[in-house]
């Protein structure tokens, strides 16, 4: 557990030494902040036509939920950015070799990369939970619905950040490792799209699709079948990229 | 004496290359192991396997007891590694990466200070702790680099061609600095400088093509250098006639009428007996030196020997 925690922080360190987790988070929040506020001005527009709706859409509703929504697609085009450069740049300039004669396991180094990555996207998610927060001031929020999107959009988040690990175990430069995360995570997005097209209907790609699971929290729903998935997901990933370190010394 | 380092008949192979053939040795502590061999001769894959970066394809490799493939945590915790590029995190300063390692060898809070600031002292860094590693020069890069392996104090550093791209006196310095820990740790050194096996190592071996042609002691080396061949300069003639009735003589040969390559078996050496009729006769001895082959011709011989056996 000490080792996971120093190599993270070195890891932290190195990303905030350099303008790369500054310029992350100014950017995407900027972005965020620019989509809360034209989700606030629909809501102004709507408001006089809901009040004459019976069971209306709420603030959460029209506010909430497309802003984690965009969100989430969003940090899917930053994640990669930020996990490609943990195994794979270490392997470029030859720094590997420090974690790999010293006394830590494949799964700790794997983990400290991991927890320093999803550190610094936890933050975000914090960052964009606390603009809707401010909604509080002068209305209501249905929190139970706010607590759901703040807890899926962790959750996406992690099983990101798993992917682009393992794609930065498996990449020799830092360009092809965010490439084949990307690849990856818009290949899960998107692949329940054919299934509402014509009455084609596959189980199975509706299973897989990250979007299917992450909507159904974002309403509330918080069911165990669309949390598992998440879980198994993200830990499929960081086991996988524990084998492909491990499997390092091996081959070459 | 403590035996550190056990490597057991291993191999190792890229695809159907194979890189190291069958390779045994092992190192005490007090012992600096020169690991000598030309270009892609499978220095640098031993010193991988050792560390635990690679694999060996066949056989057994111990640290202090612990196999490296089997445990390797508690096999690494007696290792120091300098990798032939050095692991430096350019964005640190050499302050904040050798605690860094310290911590990643896991040494308690309480020893890193004095840890860290021991391991500067011996590599030279005092001056340049709170510098960005990337802003130094090649040759204190170098040293943060041999730092990081002495940090954690292991018994056993492997040291992969630690002077390159060191000047004259940085050579010098790290030279001294292996035979200091070599009085009390196991020292581990790869390069393909003769010389620098000489300074500062214990023994040697030198490996060629993958495999072990010599394992000695320095003595030993120095007997293979030893060509039976002295080099005889007298003020008159040499009197070869009485020279050549001294026993263990096998053949002199005039280079000048002043100047003699006296040959004799390698058992006997006559440079007393030579001394003293050159000074009866009243030749006047001006000179009598044992010819000694270079380390350059040894190391050619030998590679050249093992290319012959195959």
């Amino acid at each position: 557990m000490n080792n996971i925690r120093v190599i993270a922080w070195r890891e932290l360190k190195t990303l905030f030494l350099s303008p790369v987790a500054w310029s992350v988070l100014a950017i995407v929040q900027l972005i965020f902040a620019f989509l809360f506020l034209s989700q606030i001005e629909t809501f102004n527009l709507l408001q006089p036509k809901l009040a004459t709706i019976e069971h209306a859409p709420g603030l959460t509703d029209i506010v909430v939920i497309p802003l984690f929504g965009n969100a989430g697609l969003i940090l899917m085009l930053v994640t990669p950015l930020l996990t490609m450069r943990t195994v794979s740049e270490e392997r470029r300039n030859k720094t590997l070799a420090l974690l790999l004669s010293a006394p830590v396991t494949s799964a700790e180094i794997v983990l400290g990369k991991y927890l320093s990555v999803t550190t610094l996207l936890l933050i975000i998610v914090a960052l964009t939970a606390i603009m809707p927060l401010s909604l509080l001031i002068g209305g209501t929020l249905d929190i139970g619905k706010f607590a759901a999107n703040v807890l899926a959009l962790s959750m996406l988040v992690l099983a990101f950040a798993s992917v682009g690990v393992f794609m930065s175990c498996l990449a020799g430069t830092p360009t092809l490792a965010a490439m084949g995360s990307f690849g990856v995570l818009l290949l899960l997005w998107i692949v329940d799209w054919s299934a509402g097209m014509r009455d084609q209907h596959s189980e199975l790609f509706e299973y897989l699709s990250i979007l299917r699971h992450y909507q159904t929290i974002q309403t509330g729903l918080l069911a165990s079948d669309d949390v598992l998935y998440f879980i198994f997901f993200t830990i499929g990933f960081l086991l996988l990229s524990c084998s492909r370190l491990a499997l390092d010394r091996l081959q070459k | 004496m403590t035996t550190l380092v056990e490597a057991d008949c291993v191999s190792r192979f890229y695809n159907k290359q194979c890189a190291v053939n069958d390779i045994s040795f092992s190192l005490k502590q007090g012992e600096v192991l020169g690991f000598l061999g030309p270009n892609g001769a499978g220095k640098t894959t031993t010193m991988q396997m050792l560390c635990g970066n690679l694999a060996p394809s066949a056989g057994q490799i111990k640290i202090n007891g612990f196999d490296i493939v089997e445990q390797p945590v508690s096999a690494k915790r007696y290792l120091g590694y300098l990798p032939d590029t050095p692991p430096l995190y350019k964005e640190l300063t050499v302050e904040e990466f050798l605690i860094y390692c310290a911590k990643l060898h896991g040494l308690g809070p309480g020893d890193i200070k004095t840890a860290v600031t021991h391991a500067q002292e011996r590599c030279g860094l005092s001056g340049v702790s709170r510098r960005l590693i990337g802003n130094l020069s090649k040759g204190y890069q170098q040293r943060a680099g041999i730092a990081q392996a002495i940090v954690h104090n292991p018994p056993v550093i492997i040291l992969d061609e630690p002077t390159v791209g060191l000047d004259p006196i940085q050579i010098r310095e790290i030279r001294a600095l292996i035979r200091e820990l070599g009085q009390d740790h196991g020292v581990i050194l790869s390069t393909h400088i003769l010389s620098e096996v000489q300074e500062s190592c214990t023994h040697v071996q030198i490996i060629h093509q993958g495999k072990l042609v010599l394992k000695e002691t320095i003595a030993g080396l120095h007997r293979h250098m030893n060509s039976g061949l002295i080099k005889l300069a007298s003020h008159l003639a040499v009197p070869v006639d009485a020279l050549q009735n001294l026993t263990g003589i096998l053949s002199i040969e005039l280079i000048t009428p002043h100047i003699a390559h006296i040959r004799h078996d390698g058992n006997h050496n006559p440079a007393e007996e030579i001394a003293e009729t050159v000074v009866n006769l009243g030749c006047g001895l001006l000179e009598l030196t044992p010819i000694k082959k270079s380390m350059e011709e040894v190391f050619i011989q030998l590679t050249q020997e093992a290319g012959a056996d195959e």
